[in-house]
């Protein structure tokens, strides 16, 4: 049945969970470093401090490297997995898909406390690459997800038509299965790399002296002076997170809409 | 031999096959490493080494040292209050999407829900420090305004701690009740509106009872990631009042005591069993009708 009241109700609560990034560029261009009404009036400056910070391109390198190899490695990994639990049956199947998606739900901090009280005990020296490894861990479950809805509304008649013309498993996949999962690929690529450019627990504890853009953000935030500026930044993350999941969302729908399935769900 | 040949080449050994990259990955670094906190958790805190001598220390510790204890009780607590907010603010939306929308138009919904939560989390978190403060955006607003006279005690507390998260955490809620909502047969809600119920009274005896599978859920996905959250008790909390993540921390790095933190790790991971298997078991005639 409907309820009117219910629509209010749900604006209400839309308003609440966009509350902080719409504040967030309201006082990035805000001319004073207090963060309070009422606004003083328009300034860039805080957004040109951004651009000319060079420990902050080193943390935005760094990020972008980290997000890059964890959006490839972790969509393979989720392409492995989602297309052996959507395609077949086998022993085991519940307990390692638990495990995989794991991450999902387990605290972050006991994850990357386990990983990385076993890389200091077996002497492996923290750095860009022990923080890819925990990232890939937090990821893979997204992009398993993801895939999975992609993987689910192939139609098995194609697979079947494939093998009846003369192709064999690898061709088929590559020739049939590939193209129609392309989409929810670029999307579970996109969606990764966004958790790994936004992820904090497992870079700040996982990475050794560089830092990425989150613990960059995290390490400033003590100091007032820098608040307008983690604004400026905050924003143009903000913009650049809302801009991949556009995309996603664009891509993971196509997908499901080229396989002859049809959307309601969001992403998990 | 022939078993063999049947194992290899059938759907059992492809779909092993095909699984095993990830999950190895999975079982080399999550399991493995989970599995060694268990094993340090019962050995010997020695001078920047851990000694492989068994003892159950580690456990007298975590559960009877007072510092420990209220550190425990309060990230229960928080999460507690954490999940109940979020799950009882979250169902209204879930319903309204799932009943009051049309499904073309579904997709956008949950979309615009989700956005945030895929923005950065430390500067959402650090956002509502923001807005909480002292002289901070809610309280220059309501001065500036005439409101009130002097500034509201917001920041640095468990309640602001409370709010940040069930803001955070507020999508982890919604679409798990929303699928649950999705999947009821409308044409059992007209039944029941024949019988004679009203709207209300079929709400309370058809759809909530069947949408229970995603309220528990909801409370489970929302509940085990709360209690161990690092940033909103460093940044909101304003170090204050410390979780189970800020003692581990601690524990692991600063003191290097590793058997010792790991123990505290076990222990929450066990509370947080035992809490979640009590909430299932209260529950389970929903679970159970839905199979």
């Amino acid at each position: 049945m409907k309820i009117p009241a219910l629509r209010l109700y749900t604006i209400a609560y839309l308003v609440f969970l966009y509350t902080p990034i719409v504040i967030l560029p309201l006082f990035a261009f805000n001319n004073s470093t207090a963060v309070a009404f009422p606004l003083r009036g328009f300034t860039t400056e805080w957004f040109s401090a951004v651009f000319v910070d060079t420990e902050l391109r080193g943390a935005l390198w760094n990020s972008l490297i980290v997000a890059s190899a964890t959006s490839v490695l972790s969509t393979a990994f989720g392409i492995f997995a989602a297309r052996a639990s959507t395609r077949y049956n086998f022993r085991l199947k519940a307990p390692l898909m638990g495990l995989i998606m794991l991450p999902m739900v387990l605290p972050e901090m006991i994850m990357a406390m386990a990983l990385l009280v076993v890389l200091l005990s077996l002497g492996i020296k923290l750095s860009l690459f022990t923080v890819i490894m925990g990232h890939v861990l937090v990821c893979t479950p997204f992009a398993v997800a993801i895939l999975t809805s992609a993987f689910q509304s192939l139609d098995k008649s194609l697979e079947e038509a494939a093998y009846d013309l003369g192709e064999g498993p690898f061709s088929t996949f590559r020739l049939v299965i590939l193209p129609l999962v392309a989409p929810g690929i670029i999307s579970a690529m996109l969606i990764s790399f966004t958790i790994s450019l936004d992820e904090f627990i497992v870079s700040n504890f996982l990475k050794s002296g560089e830092e990425l853009l989150s613990t960059y953000i995290y390490s400033k935030l003590r100091f007032p002076k820098y608040v307008p500026n983690i604004m400026a930044l905050g924003t143009i993350l903000v913009c650049v997170s809302i801009t991949l999941l556009t995309l996603a969302e664009f891509f993971r729908r196509r997908g499901v809409a080229k396989a002859g399935g049809k959307t309601t769900g969001g992403f998990l | 031999m022939s078993e063999k040949r049947r194992f290899w080449g059938s759907e059992a050994a492809s779909g092993l096959a095909l699984i095993s990259p990830t999950a190895l990955y999975a079982i080399l670094l999550l399991a493995a490493p989970l599995a060694t906190t268990l094993v340090y958790s019962v050995m010997t805190d020695g001078y920047l080494t851990v000694e492989p001598i068994f003892t159950l220390h580690n456990y007298t510790e975590s559960w009877t040292n007072k510092v420990v204890q209220s550190v425990m009780l309060r990230s229960l607590m928080v999460s507690m209050l954490v999940t109940a907010a979020t799950v009882v603010l979250a169902y209204p939306v879930a319903y309204f999407v799932s009943f009051n929308v049309t499904p073309e138009k579904k997709g956008l919904w949950l979309f615009l829900i989700t956005i945030p939560f895929w923005t950065s989390y430390v500067i959402r978190v650090f956002m509502w420090n923001v807005m909480l403060g002292r002289t901070g955006v809610i309280n220059s607003a309501l001065v500036g305004s005439g409101i009130i006279d002097t500034p509201l005690d917001m920041n640095f507390s468990v309640q602001a701690m409370v709010v940040t998260l069930a803001h955070a955490y507020a999508p982890f809620a919604i679409l798990p009740i929303f699928v649950a909502l999705e999947k009821i047969d409308r044409s059992l809600l007209e039944a029941g509106q024949d019988l004679g119920e009203t709207g209300w009274t079929t709400f309370l005896r058809v759809t909530l009872p069947l949408s229970m599978t995603g309220v528990v859920a909801a409370v489970l996905i929302v509940f085990i990631p709360v209690i161990g959250d690092y940033v909103t008790p460093n940044l909101v909390g304003g170090g204050k009042f410390p979780m189970i993540a800020n003692i581990i921390e601690k524990l692991m790095l600063k003191s290097d005591n590793r058997p010792l933190g790991s123990a505290i790790a076990a222990s929450a991971m066990l509370i947080v069993g035992v809490v979640a298997l009590i909430f299932l078991f209260l529950n389970r005639r929903y679970l159970r009708a839905t199979k």
